[in-house]
């Protein structure tokens, strides 16, 4: 932890950085003649080092892919991602698998990332295959498998067993070591717990912390599930239509948002604590647009109570907490001290719900 | 298992530390016992297990049988000329009958297994591996490369291919090597078009994704990912085709340009036995037995094997009882 610490305070904190990253997808046409589909539209994220980044939003605005691009499952038409400086769309051959080395993937179904005809040795040992490298004699990949096996809590002898013979707790737990057994930097978590059942969820997100705690990588963890957000992350980005809308430290986004939506987001979720219950939930009327025919200037507009002639025509910029008129909040510690300024793109972003004295209780935690 | 081994030495006493790695063996080998060797499930199976044996001994017989009948397929005897089969007194040699020039069923069968698998087996050899690896890559990268290898293949299956043997057959002389050749060419499609479409679901399963994701190359992926699963439905194919490209052989042979007598092909001696087929049934039949019982053998090989060779339904073969599975609870016990 005092490791993590130190390192945040150094110079060069961000470890990955997408800029402006835009991806369009051809599709059948639509009612209105439109076939290009714009999944992602200008997304602009930074993770720290050893920092956990949320993605919310709702199915079908872009999360999953946003990771595959990452992943570089999908190239993106324009915008730029970079990993500790390293763009890896410029990259080839040998440099490109030093990429792909440091930023690994966990998927969301552990029956379908799995191969069923492999064993759970050769599953998680696959990537060694191509980097031969890593580690170069097959004692020292014995050796490594059953030091992996043990970090996720499986047994040794687990290794010879096949897949379909452990229950979905466990197959999530050979994905992470899969995705672990290359030492990435920095693990793209694409709903690594919506596949399983409550109690497993928890020891899922118990290990993927413990693993942050020791080695040191940092996430970007995708998920629908509020609570589950709100419980491992350190800062949260929401997503709507292929656009981030808001960003923020856990906290800031979860207990004082500017945007709308995620307002509506988050009193959707349910609380136990009647205290901080919100005194009205907030509705929203409609569907998400369809990402074919995207609403003009404002995405969120057609489901907006706040919304004005304004939002239609012009795009909203992005602002942060005290520029849209919040009192500056003193920013509570980050293991990454990457960009933690509270920003949304909203032409009305919300007055600040809470009063001062649940305010200053929030921030004495 | 392995913690426990290396806590115990220290904290227990001496004498324990051998009795335990006893412990550990016994406790692989009882996992390893849930799932059984695909032999021992293949005695269980008493089809596939049929099936299996028949194909050993029509293979043995092709090795072997030749030899052991010597010149007794050629040799013709008058006096036994058109001898019915099953009678004794005619001697071992005329137990599956005569033909009009006296020369022995039995070992004119024999003979021609030898060239039937000759054929058959490397034409369906030769097109699997060829249309399964074409259909496997074509699927795989999807876009331009699968549309043309589409197109060619429907161009081979719309031509005629029996009449492309017979201009192929006419032009070149009918040897064993052209008919193979020409066989394995039209049926390349089939297993094209098959694997092609289980590689092109494969590639977008979530795993060839995480493959991908790591960097590792197209053919290692499909050596990896996509081969071990289409295998099973190929050979599934290839079984069935087997069966068509000995038919293929013999409707090639009946038209002249197939194997050429003195040789003999079980397909040649059912168009050769057709024209005495109501003065003497057992010209055509026995041949025609031997294609059906081997074809059949084939195929029940080819249901088992696909079944033995997927791990997510092995278990089905491993189950004791398996057709008590089926049985319906009574209703009164359910309440």
């Amino acid at each position: 932890m005092t490791a993590l610490l130190d390192r945040s305070h150094s110079g060069a904190d961000v470890a990955l950085e997408v800029h402006d990253v835009t991806k369009t997808f051809q599709v059948a046409r639509s009612a209105s003649g439109n076939n290009r589909l714009r999944a992602l539209d200008g997304i602009n994220l930074t993770v720290g080092r050893g920092e956990t980044l949320g993605l919310v939003g709702e199915s079908g605005c872009g999360k999953s892919t946003l990771a595959r691009t990452l992943m570089l499952l999908e190239k993106p038409d324009s915008g730029t991602v970079a990993f500790e400086g390293q763009d890896p769309f410029g990259l080839k051959g040998k440099e490109l698998l030093a990429w792909r080395r440091r930023v690994q993937m966990v998927f969301q179904d552990p029956f379908a990332s799995l191969n069923a005809r492999m064993t759970a040795g050769e599953i998680i040992s696959e990537p060694w295959a191509t980097h031969r490298s890593l580690y170069k004699t097959g004692r020292e990949r014995e050796a490594r498998l059953h030091e992996l096996l043990q970090l996720v809590g499986l047994r040794p002898s687990d290794a010879k067993k096949s897949p379909q013979e452990f229950s979905g707790g466990q197959r999530q737990r050979i994905g992470i070591a899969r995705a672990l057994a290359l030492n990435p930097e920095l693990i793209i978590l694409d709903e690594p717990v919506s596949a399983l059942d409550l109690s497993v969820q928890a020891q899922v997100l118990n290990l993927l912390n413990d693993l942050q705690q020791k080695l040191g990588v940092s996430y970007i963890f995708i998920s629908h599930d509020l609570s589950v957000v709100r419980h491992v992350t350190d800062r949260v980005a929401v997503m709507y239509l292929g656009r981030i809308i808001e960003t923020g430290t856990t906290e800031d986004v979860f207990e004082r948002p500017l945007h709308p939506y995620t307002a509506a987001l988050m009193s959707a979720s349910p609380k136990l604590d009647a205290a901080s219950r919100p005194a009205e939930r907030i509705v929203l009327q409609g569907e998400l647009p369809s990402p074919l025919d995207p609403p003009s200037g404002c995405r969120f507009r057609t489901r907006c109570w706040k919304a004005q002639d304004v939002c239609a025509t012009q795009a909203p910029p992005r602002r942060t907490a005290s520029e849209a008129g919040r009192v500056a909040l003193p920013v509570p510690t980050l293991r990454g001290a990457a960009p933690a300024a509270h920003a949304a793109e909203c032409h009305f972003p919300l007055e600040d719900p809470q009063d001062a004295g649940l305010r200053a209780t929030a921030a004495g935690t | 298992m392995s913690q426990t081994t290396q806590d115990l030495p220290g904290t227990g006493p001496a004498p324990a530390g051998p009795a335990l790695p006893d412990a550990n063996r016994k406790a692989l080998r009882e996992t390893k016992s849930t799932t059984p060797s695909l032999f021992r499930l293949l005695l269980r199976d008493k089809f596939a297990c049929s099936g299996a044996v028949v194909l050993l001994a029509v293979l043995l017989t092709a090795i072997f049988g030749p030899a052991l009948m010597g010149d007794l397929a050629t040799k013709q005897n008058l006096l036994f000329a058109n001898k019915a089969p099953f009678n004794p007194a005619n001697g071992w040699e005329y137990f599956l009958g005569s033909d009009s020039l006296g020369r022995s069923v039995l070992a004119r069968l024999v003979v021609a297994t030898r060239t039937t698998l000759m054929v058959a087996v490397p034409a369906v050899a030769v097109a699997m591996i060829i249309g399964s690896l074409w259909g496997v890559w074509a699927g795989y990268h999807r876009g331009w490369r699968e549309n043309v290898s589409m197109r060619l293949a429907d161009i081979i299956m719309s031509f005629p291919s029996l009449l492309l043997a017979v201009v192929v057959l006419y032009v070149f002389s009918p040897s064993v090597a052209n008919i193979v050749a020409i066989l394995a060419l039209t049926r390349i499609p089939i297993y094209l078009r098959t694997a092609r479409a289980e590689s092109a679901e494969l590639q977008s399963r979530t795993f060839v994704d995480a493959a991908r994701t790591f960097g590792a190359r197209p053919n290692a992926i499909i050596g990896r990912h996509v081969i071990p699963v289409v295998i099973p439905t190929i050979l599934t194919l290839a079984t069935l085709e087997f069966c068509y490209v000995m038919l293929a052989e013999s409707s090639l042979s009946f038209l002249g340009i197939g194997i050429q007598p003195p040789d003999v092909s079980w397909g040649l001696l059912v168009s050769q036995g057709r024209q005495y087929l109501q003065t003497a049934w057992w010209l055509s039949i026995f041949p025609g037995l031997a294609i059906v019982i081997t074809a059949i053998s084939a195929n029940l090989l080819a249901a088992w094997l696909r079944i033995a060779t997927d791990p997510s339904q092995r278990w089905r073969l491993a189950v004791p009882g398996r057709k008590k599975l089926i049985t319906r609870i009574p209703a009164k016990e359910s309440k």
